[in-house]
């Protein structure tokens, strides 16, 4: 690899233009840097107030200025994790399908329309999910629910069609394409030998697919997944149009809640003070929470998937 | 040479990055949004004398000032005022702010932006100073006050207009015709304890109706909201309970709601947002303003008032709401639970938040030459939006309010 | 890789004599993954079908040429909203583009690994924080200090959105230009930077200009970072330190609305924005498929 300090960077001309390529990253670094300060610095007061209790409390009051996480917090733990029950099964299988199944011609066209999904913005999504999930998701979804799980708890309760139930279809459809892609790139760099080695011992496809090739790919597949769960828990416009925004934690799906970006996008407008720093703490959890997740789902796609260069 | 710049490039890189880091550093003071930005005038002093004298002796003002002529203000002087102003805040109004806008802008070409985000947000900012002018129904709390006062000065709250608030509902099976609701069921009804329509004290009401066996979905704001400030100051003052269980003054823009707890409450974003989430919730209730009501072909309940009577929400009704108060002379009053026989008992005014002390003197120009034209020429619209018009009592004392509004120690206000 | 980790039931399947048994179950196995290929497909045709024919049907030439009327008035448009997002996107993309090329060139031509690791890292940590987020952070930065929302802000907060994606597919392209293009410039005698950007750069450019359109679609939708900077404004372009309205704003606002003809004019936006959107992703598509063949 040409390095900078090798020979080739002389003169004047290379020495300005390769500062001035290090100063942009910088900049980038400055950016990200910047986000991380403020959060804390804003945060503080807030952190200085209630401490660790933040993290456990489930009140949220602006008049008597008390404020706790918790429900916000798990909020975005649940719609997140309904959103991977139903998008893993649908795009890990999407994927093996594309990867395995089917034929290029094909393959070709589903991701492609795969991907149509994804390039959707969050917004549009929502006004979709207002005018034509939420309606679904009341009338037969959670009534057939209700009626035939209404024993569990996590299926009773008033049935407004907003709620974590919808909020969770929404985040799903919003990550299928993600976790589709990604597994997809994951499964294409499992080594054909792999496979064929498998073949050759006589196991039909599916068995080739569960003995060899999941296996093989089960950091990538599990780093794509995260990524998905990191996507899902920073969403915010969908999930805000029909979480229906009630402060507390109940198991019933059927409840509407609130997740931490929501909350912000909601209330941010109005607060100051305590509240204000109580937001913004919330912030900062919501990015530690998906910054640790994106930099475990990074690690463990890259050990899969080898980064393609034109210089070795 | 590129050995010595191979030695030198970490220390570069650590003193980029420490210059980066101690940028941000003195960029990030808390100050930077926990505003108590220091902004003092050494004719503080002097100019809250002179609006004491100016406010405060109602005499003076009454007896020794004729009644203006009712001259309407159709074309401004040549000027120094902006061409753009941004104002935001309660939604309550909105209807009406939006269409006072737009004939605005096509009269004077002065441009105003207006994002209706709720009063609480409104007063957050105003308070901030990233808007010219806040909008609230609410009345700022001794807290917000100092925090405005500390910031940028006094706030002086203009009154723009008032109007009433319904309570609207979608019955399935009950398509027209209204329900009566006494403050006590509605309390009850927001605090959980009554949860189905068909409960024996909303029967009881109203013997000519079936009512569904449903359960009731309460609808309140999700934002901080003056609309829910009225709303929560009339049931504060007709239910002992609502106060014990909310706590406090039992309202505010902000409560924590008992049907949430339930499971039984939806928070919708704005005015708009509740009568929408009313229009597509099967048995639901909520309230909202009157123009929201009309506007959307919601059915609204009749409430009994202080006098005994049932009175249906209309212009009128909360007219009689509105000036059958003692009018203050900084105009900060609540006219919930009015004892008057036609009057509708969820009534409020809203109000224009804006500072005494303009920094800016066309922007100043801008907002005082508006406000003058809006509780004058723009009274006229009020009917046919829902709202109602000022009284003459209303108007003189906006105008005190709006002449005292100073640039530099100056009126802005010309005539 | 056959001997891991069975259990007794999938030994007695792998083992078995029943081929049969066997042949079925991978029959039902695959059948699965169709039908989750198939599941995902038909959700994304059927939602995008219901968008793109709701939205048609209310989009119309009143929609485009209209400014937004009072509330509760009908006949309004998004003519400002439109302008406003190409101005948006165009202020993002002019302060992402330089900044996130820079910065892929740096990747990928004059970092240590020690370093470029450090910047990508923080590249990819950036594309992830939540847009509601980066919203906020431009509030603090900007809005609150001049006193003012502005297009400039909103710009910025696109801006920080795009970049990481930018800097990421053009290290990534760059580095995909085999290095005897490098060397040829070199032996020519041409200096380095100037190798770079007359020489690398025209050789990656197909996967740059993927790049900038990827970003360009992702942040013509945002709506949370525009929440806090844009402020919307019903007047249209009043310059850059003034409110600036957005189509993904206008339809958030007018979604959650219960006037029917907002909720039209929002499925018209919706309908406008996924056109430009997944046009924008054909052209990507289209554009990286020949750079493969």
């Amino acid at each position: 690899m040409l390095k900078s300090n090798s020979r080739n960077v002389s003169g004047l001309g290379d020495f300005v233009f390769s500062r001035l390529t290090l100063i942009c990253s910088l900049v980038l670094i400055a950016i990200l840097v910047n986000i991380l300060v403020i959060l804390i610095i804003q945060a503080l007061p807030a952190i200085k107030e209630f401490g660790a209790a933040f993290l456990g409390s489930t009140t949220w009051n602006p008049v008597n200025d008390q404020y706790g996480a918790l429900p916000a917090i798990y909020g975005t733990l649940l719609s997140s994790f309904l959103a991977l029950i139903v998008a893993v099964p649908i795009s890990i299988g999407a994927a093996i399908f594309l990867t395995e199944i089917a034929p290029v011609w094909l393959s070709n066209i589903a991701s492609f329309v795969i991907e149509m999904l994804a390039a959707i913005p969050s917004v549009i999504i929502g006004l979709w999910a207002l005018f034509v999930l939420i309606p679904a998701v009341r009338d037969p979804i959670e009534k057939w629910l209700g009626n035939t799980l209404g024993a569990l708890p996590f299926f009773q309760g008033n049935q407004l069609g907003f709620g974590f139930l919808a909020a969770g279809i929404v985040l799903a459809l919003m990550i299928i394409p993600i976790i589709t892609a990604m597994s997809r790139d994951v499964l294409r760099a499992v080594p054909q030998a792999q496979r064929e080695a498998m073949l050759a011992l006589g196991a039909t496809r599916w068995e080739t697919i569960r003995k060899a090739v999941l296996p093989y790919g089960r950091s990538g597949l599990v780093g794509a997944v995260l990524l998905g769960l990191g996507r899902a828990m920073g969403e915010t416009m969908a999930v805000a149009m029909v979480i229906g925004n009630a402060y507390r934690i109940t198991p019933s799906l059927f409840s509407t809640g609130t997740t931490v970006p929501s909350k912000i996008a909601n209330e941010f407008g109005e607060a100051s003070g305590i509240q204000l720093s109580s937001l913004l703490e919330l912030a900062l959890i919501l990015f530690v929470i998906t910054l640790l997740v994106n930099i475990i789902a990074r690690l463990l796609v890259w050990r899969m998937t080898a980064v393609k260069t034109g210089k070795d | 040479m590129s050995k010595f710049f191979k030695k030198l490039m970490p220390v570069l890189m650590a003193l980029t990055l420490a210059a980066v880091i101690v940028v941000t550093g003195c960029n990030s003071t808390p100050t930077t949004i926990t505003a108590t930005a220091t902004k003092t005038t050494s004719s503080t002093a002097t100019v809250t004398a002179t609006l004491t004298t100016n406010i405060t002796s109602p005499s003076t003002i009454i007896a020794t000032t004729p009644l203006p002529p009712t001259t309407v203000v159709t074309t401004l002087p040549p000027i120094t005022q902006a061409t753009s102003l941004t104002g935001s805040g309660a939604t309550f109004p909105q209807p009406l702010y939006s269409q006072w806008f737009a004939e605005y802008a096509t009269l004077t070409g002065v441009k105003i932006n207006y994002n209706g985000v709720g009063s609480g947000a409104g007063i957050t900012a105003i308070t901030n100073g990233t808007v010219d002018f806040g909008a609230s129904d609410a009345l700022l709390t001794d807290a917000q006050l100092a925090a405005a006062q500390a910031a940028y000065g006094t706030l002086v709250t203009v009154p723009m207009t008032a109007d009433a608030i319904c309570i609207v509902y979608s019955l399935s099976g009950i398509s027209s015709g209204q329900v009566k609701l006494t403050g006590d069921v509605l309390a009850n009804i927001y605090l959980g304890t009554i949860t189905k329509w068909n409960d024996p004290a909303i029967a009881a009401l109203n013997p000519t109706l079936t009512l569904p066996n449903a359960s009731i979905t309460t609808i309140h704001r999700s934002d901080s909201s003056g609309t829910t400030n009225i709303y929560t100051n009339y049931l504060a003052k007709v239910s002992p309970t609502w106060v014990s269980t909310i706590g406090g003054a039992g309202f505010g823009t902000a409560v924590s709601w008992p049907t949430d707890a339930k499971g039984t409450g939806v928070g919708a974003s704005g005015n708009a947002g509740v009568a929408g989430s009313v229009q597509s919730t099967p048995n639901s209730i909520g309230y909202v303003g009157l123009a929201y009501a009309i506007q959307n072909n919601l059915l609204y309940a009749q409430m009994k008032n202080a006098f005994g009577a049932y009175v249906s929400p209309s212009v009128a009704s909360a007219t009689m709401a509105a000036n059958g108060f003692t009018l203050p002379n900084d105009m900060r009053i609540m006219v919930t639970n009015s004892a008057d026989a036609g009057a509708y008992p969820i009534t409020g005014f809203t109000w224009l938040l804006v500072y005494l002390n303009q920094n800016d003197q066309a922007k100043g120009k801008a907002i005082v030459n508006f406000l003058w034209w809006a509780i004058h020429t723009g009274q006229s619209d009020c009917p046919a939006l829902n709202y109602v018009q000022l009284s003459s009592t209303a108007v003189l004392k906006a105008e005190v309010l709006v002449k005292s509004i100073k640039f530099q120690g100056v009126s802005l206000y010309s005539s | 890789m056959a001997h891991d980790g069975c259990k007794d039931w999938q030994r007695l399947i792998m083992y078995s004599s029943n081929l049969v048994a066997r042949k079925w179950f991978n029959r039902f196995m695959l059948g699965l993954c169709a039908l989750g290929a198939g599941l995902a497909i038909v959700f994304v045709c059927l939602m995008l079908g219901y968008i793109l024919i709701q939205g048609v049907s209310f989009f119309n030439l009143d929609f485009l040429t209209h400014t937004a009327a009072p509330i509760g008035q009908t006949g309004g448009g998004m003519r400002n909203e439109i302008i406003g997002t190409l101005i948006l996107v165009g202020l993002g993309s002019l302060i992402a583009v330089p900044l996130g090329m820079m910065t892929g060139i740096f990747l990928s031509e004059f970092a240590n690994p020690l370093v470029a690791s450090g910047v990508r890292f923080a590249a990819d940590i950036l594309a992830g924080v939540p847009s509601i987020v980066v919203g906020v952070f431009a509030y603090a930065i900007i809005v609150r200090p001049l006193h003012s929302y502005s297009a400039f802000s909103a710009g910025a907060a696109l801006a920080i959105i795009m970049i990481p994606i930018v800097a990421r597919t053009t290290e990534e392209s760059m580095r995909l230009v085999p290095n005897s293009l490098r060397e040829a410039a070199l032996a020519l005698g041409i200096t380095r930077w100037r190798s770079v950007l007359s020489v690398v750069i025209p050789g990656a450019i197909t996967g740059i200009a993927t790049g900038i359109m990827l970003g360009v679609a992702r942040i013509a939708g945002e709506t949370a970072p525009l929440i806090f900077t844009a402020f919307g404004n019903s007047f249209g372009f009043d310059g850059l330190g003034k409110p600036i309205g957005a189509l993904p704003l206008q339809i958030y606002r007018y979604a959650i609305s219960p006037y029917k003809d907002w909720q039209q004019q929002a499925w018209a936006a919706a309908f406008l924005l996924s056109l430009l959107v997944l046009v924008i992703s054909m052209a990507v598509r289209w554009l990286s498929r020949k750079r493969s063949s």
